[in-house]
């Protein structure tokens, strides 16, 4: 699914990375705990996540994660938009709420990690 | 090529700052993505740890061609139990650091998982040393 698909879905506003929404993306997983992230082996994941900070960013960078999606309009700050532009990561932001929106894109046809 | 960074404890704005520095280095040195991504993440679990429960720390890699050597080590409370310190589940964090995204006891045995050697050593009230060898593809 192309990235630029996910953002109609969910009714979401790009944050920053627009340059990559013809990205395709195969997998979801959603979470607020990074460390769980961190134990993902796949590539192309969406991150769906409620968890806005720092570390939402650099998780995704470590993991090899190119794009994030915000629940319930979560923004991100402005040290959070520089640091995942210095890493090429897109974020996104939807005002569904995290069960809404991986139930959308699931139904869409974006795969699970499990 | 031998590296050394310094951790600050409580530092949680920045932590992860020192795994994205070596990670720009392993690209630069044309290290497979797959070597690449278990390094970082071991390493970005024991920085966190570092920022999260001790008093402060440092990193040091010593990269080869063949394998990645990583020493972290820090002052503070050291571990009490490692054997349950290794357990998923178990944490000590605290709420600041549960808040973070971290603290769900997983970090550990997540940089096992990640890295071919592991060995910890603690004295507590002292000091946590931990060193990992990859052995790369």
């Amino acid at each position: 699914m192309k990235l630029s698909e996910i953002v109609e879905i969910v009714d979401g506003t790009v944050i920053c990375g627009a340059e990559n929404l013809d990205n395709e993306v195969y997998l979801g997983f959603s979470s607020d705990l990074m460390s769980d992230v961190l134990t993902l082996l796949a590539d192309d994941i969406l991150l769906i996540t409620g968890l806005s900070n720092n570390q939402a960013i650099r998780t995704a960078e470590m993991s090899d994660i190119l794009q994030i999606l915000f629940v319930r309009n979560k923004k991100p700050n402005k040290t959070m938009i520089d640091l995942a532009t210095e890493h090429g990561i897109t974020l996104i932001t939807t005002p569904y709420s995290m069960f809404k929106t991986s139930g959308l894109l699931f139904s869409k046809g974006l795969e699970p990690v499990y | 090529m031998y590296l050394t960074f310094d951790v600050k404890m409580g530092d949680f704005s920045n932590a992860g700052k020192v795994s994205s520095e070596i990670k720009g280095i392993l690209k630069q040195l044309n290290i497979n993505p797959k070597d690449i991504k278990r390094i970082i993440v071991a390493l970005y679990e024991a920085e966190v740890n570092v920022v999260a429960h001790s008093y402060g720390g440092k990193i040091e890699c010593l990269i080869d061609s063949d394998r990645v050597i990583a020493n972290i080590a820090d002052t503070g409370p050291g571990i009490a139990d490692i054997d349950l310190a290794m357990k998923e589940g178990y944490s000590t964090a605290t709420e600041e650091v549960r808040e973070m995204g971290f603290g769900a006891g997983m970090g550990l045995a997540n940089i096992k998982k990640n890295s071919d050697e592991m060995n910890i050593e603690s004295e507590l009230g002292k000091s946590t040393n931990i060193k990992l060898i990859f052995y790369l593809d």
